[in-house]
């Protein structure tokens, strides 16, 4: 079952290679041509794309890229001159750990949330945190952060620019990127608190929860341990979608807040025309989203009895 | 078994009224019902869907479903006032002192916890009893109900046991606390009559060892008089009577319980088999399942004769409803034919022209899930008609409004509503009228009377019966209920694990000697005498019902 899951992900996953190669390669244009712009004599553009082995044929170089992809050479920057993994491994650091950060926030405050409000359904508490939720989902990511800079680091208490490197001390880091944090949570908890209540009280209607109350089962034990274990499968997979949402689509964040992300080495790239970091990190990308999917998917078959034990 | 004290009885309810809120309006569920229940007492609650007995019930645990309110007076139990405790205090009486076995066990286990923990619930969080007393608690009881397997019976998840098995698994956790009552609502309805029975034996066994009183809901007369000491009869949140069962069952008062009564009677003669002419529809060799590897149905061979009623019993799982995908079209066989007329009919309902998907039609068991929830009955119907028959216009409103008339449904009264406002029964009989627009030649009944009340379902079988004469059809009747085998079929074929084991008559297959399965099953239909359960249990011992016996089959 999960072995079947984990060979369809690595399936997608080279599926997605192949796409990110072909449409690189579907592009206009040459190369080489590009690299030396005016310069572009016949000779000087055979030699590059010998040297960029640009002269076999598609099949042999999705292969060698693919190759050494997976060996940790993700072939070098054109516009940087230097090693694609150079660039991507910091920045990935720094993404991977605004990531954490914001779940860390998020997940549980998402799902106490959502919790609470399907505990108390349509109590004043159940309202607000709904309405709250929505108005923050509702406005464009940039601008929560630049509300958030105007309320909190004007006036002192947070810095409005996190431009971290992976040598920042680990308490430093956390206080230089409360705000980006703080702003992501507010974009994601909407979604993740929603899906929870309402997995909840679509569960809450069912017959063994009467049972449960005829038990004589407390609420808060009833949500806890009788409703949630079955609503985990939808909010393990928003809860993944969103990650992923925060590894590959927080660009505009990043920029509101000098943060050194992943997102704006990507933009950086296409701006720039280099096109072995954006094919890297899109195959870097894709992988997350593919990952953290396969993770949802397990967890949800794992805590599910009725797949795990089959008669 | 009823033991009168001078005492108080444990529950009184007095002249309770129950609303419930229906398009936002309340209405009335219970209109002033009452009732005295002493300890070691069951009453039997006897009704039709609709009649109030499940909020009854629920209402003696002092519970309310959401929507419902009790809005007048009074529930006592063992001296105390269930309608002025706090919540703390009510969850205190539930589960510890007064306990509920649910009528669907599948549904009403948490499908994420092991038998066992769901079973510890209530006593640890009683504080009744510690962890391990629990689980030896569980053990005994389990053994005491003949489940497999006790000590490690509880270590399944709900979906890895059976559906009698899980109904006596409830019951046990119901007892887990010993409590003092124990509501039974409807708990065999949803299960064959041959695992019913294993429920009923061990429900009895329980309820008399620990003097438990209870109160046993049902719309099964038969089953009630196994259980109840007294029974009670409602309509429509109304009381109509009480009385002990057995002066219930010999002379009842009014006439709705004399009604209630008379339906189990209704049978139609037999016809003679017709052995010589063409038969409509027959089904040679067959053998079908939904993988390559494993086959539903082996060898399946019978026919059907123009104006003959069939009906295929056997217990979930037999592959009653698997033929009729064969005849249908919508599971290809592995091997064998169906022919209509005496011609082949093609495996696959794509390859059938429009004759041959014409003259088979369906009739489903859920009329709610069958119809189209957004049509009109007058489009429900128009449908196959304007399909296979090519009527449109005035043509087509006509045939419509005629085929309203022949399911006894009044055109101009119904004929713009949609599904959502019509009953049960009604909605069984547009499905009817569906099927009959096709003008086909042979109808499959798929359980369509097992939804429905007796008296209900007894409408739905006479009509029937009427439109077969009428208009020269023959029926294949998909049941488990022998009952409605009685009512209304002239040859009778038993099915079980996907074979044929028994095929004859109607006149033949209620008089022995039998098939075992086939004894088995007839045996295992509650009859109205209340000493039917003891004697049976007698005849054949604890040991040989149910799973049990069919088990010793193989």
């Amino acid at each position: 079952m999960i072995t079947k899951r984990v060979a369809l992900g690595v399936l997608t996953l080279i599926l997605l290679s192949l796409l990110i190669f072909l449409s690189v390669e579907a592009l206009p244009g040459d190369l080489a041509q590009e690299i030396l712009g005016q310069q572009a004599t016949p000779e000087a553009v055979a030699a590059i794309r010998r040297d960029l082995g640009l002269d076999l044929p598609p099949h042999t170089r999705y292969v060698n890229w693919l190759g050494g992809m997976l060996q940790g050479d993700f072939g070098k920057s054109l516009a940087l001159k230097r090693p694609i993994i150079d660039l991507i491994a910091p920045r990935l650091q720094n993404t991977l750990f605004l990531t954490l950060y914001t779940a860390c926030i998020a997940v549980p405050l998402a799902i106490l949330l959502g919790m609470m409000a399907s505990l108390f359904r349509n109590s004043y508490f159940d309202r607000i945190s709904n309405a709250t939720a929505l108005s923050a989902i509702s406005m464009p990511e940039f601008f929560v952060g630049y509300i958030l800079i105007y309320f909190l680091a004007l006036s002192g208490y947070f810095p409005s620019m996190a431009n971290i490197t992976p040598s920042t001390p680990l308490f430093e880091k956390l206080y230089a990127c409360f705000l980006p944090a703080l702003t992501l949570t507010l974009v994601v908890t909407a979604h993740m608190m929603r899906m929870t209540r309402a997995a909840i009280i679509n569960i809450l209607a069912l017959p063994y929860i009467e049972m449960a109350h005829l038990k004589g089962v407390r609420p808060s034990r009833i949500i806890f341990r009788h409703a949630l274990p079955n609503a985990l499968a939808p909010i393990v997979n928003v809860v993944a979608l969103n990650m992923a949402y925060l590894i590959t689509g927080v660009v505009i964040v990043e920029i509101v807040f000098v943060f050194p992300g992943l997102g704006q080495l990507m933009v950086d790239g296409v701006r720039f025309r280099d096109v072995p970091v954006v094919q890297a990190s899109s195959l870097v990308f894709a992988s997350a989203y593919v990952g953290l999917n396969l993770l949802a998917d397990i967890i949800s078959t794992a805590t599910n009895p009725r797949l795990m034990r089959r008669k | 078994m009823s033991k009168k004290t001078n005492t108080a009885p444990l529950l009184n309810m007095r002249n309770v009224h129950i609303k419930g809120l229906s398009d936002e309006k309340w209405v009335d569920i219970i209109n002033g019902v009452g009732l005295d229940l002493n300890r070691g007492e069951v009453l039997g609650l006897i009704g039709e869907s609709g009649a109030g007995k499940s909020t009854l019930g629920l209402a003696a645990m002092g519970f309310c479903r959401d929507g419902c309110k009790i809005t007048d007076g009074a529930i006592e139990f063992d001296g105390l006032d269930l309608l002025n405790q706090n919540r703390q205090q009510m969850r205190q009486l539930r589960g510890r002192r007064i306990a509920y076995v649910a009528q669907s066990a599948a549904a009403s286990f948490n499908p994420a916890h092991r038998l066992i923990d769901q079973f510890c619930e209530a006593p640890l969080k009683h504080a009744v009893m510690g962890r391990a007393e629990a689980e030896n608690y569980a053990t005994s009881l389990y053994e005491r109900m003949n489940l497999p397997d006790p000590d490690e019976f509880g270590l399944r998840y709900p979906h890895e046991v059976s559906g009698g098995q899980l109904q006596r698994a409830m019951t046990a956790m119901a007892l887990s606390c010993r409590p003092d009552l124990i509501i039974f609502d409807e708990p065999t309805t949803a299960l064959d009559v041959t695992t019913q029975i294993e429920v009923l034996a061990a429900i009895r066994d329980i309820v008399k060892q620990f003097n438990t009183a209870a109160i046993y809901i049902s719309h099964d007369l038969a089953v009630v008089a196994q259980m109840a000491d007294t029974i009670k009869v409602l309509l429509k949140g109304d009381e109509v009577e009480q009385a002990t069962t057995v002066k219930m069952l010999k002379s009842p008062v009014e006439d709705y319980t004399k009604s209630l009564w008379a339906v189990r009677k209704y049978a139609r003669a037999e016809q003679q088999p017709v052995a010589s002419l063409q038969p409509v529809i027959e089904i040679s060799n067959v053998t079908a399942g939904y993988s390559p590897r494993q086959d539903i149905l082996e060898n399946v061979s019978f026919v059907i004769h123009k104006r003959r009623t069939v009906a295929v019993v056997g217990e979930s799982g037999s592959g009653k409803s698997t033929t009729a995908r064969v005849i249908t079209g919508l599971l290809k066989p592995r091997i064998g034919t169906v022919r209509f007329n005496g011609t082949p009919l093609p495996a696959g309902y794509q390859d059938r022209n429009r004759d041959q998907l014409r003259h088979v039609q369906m009739i489903y068991q859920m009329a709610d899930t069958a119809l189209n929830p957004k049509l009109r009955i007058r489009d429900l119907i128009a449908r196959p008609a304007a399909m296979y028959l090519g009527l449109s216009g005035k043509a087509l409103n006509e045939r419509v409004r005629d085929l309203l008339r022949m399911i006894e449904m009044e055109p101009d009264q119904y004929i713009d509503r949609l599904p959502s406002e019509l009953s049960g029964g009604q909605k069984q009989r547009i499905g009817i009228a569906r099927a009959i627009a096709a003008e086909p030649g042979f109808i499959i009944c798929d359980e369509v009377t097992s939804a429905l009340d007796q008296l209900v379902a007894e409408g739905i079988l006479k009509l029937l019966d009427r439109l077969q004469s009428e208009l020269d059809l023959s029926y294949m009747f998909i049941t488990h209920d022998l009952a409605t085998v009685r009512a209304i079929a002239d040859e009778v074929v038993v099915m079980k694990d996907g074979l044929v084991v028994e095929h004859g008559p109607k006149s033949e297959m209620f008089v022995p000697p039998h098939h075992p399965y086939t004894e088995l099953l007839l045996g295992s239909v509650p009859e109205m005498d209340p000493k039917w359960l003891d004697r049976l249990l007698e005849s054949r011992g604890v040991d040989n019902i149910g799973d049990a016996a069919i088990a010793r089959m193989k």
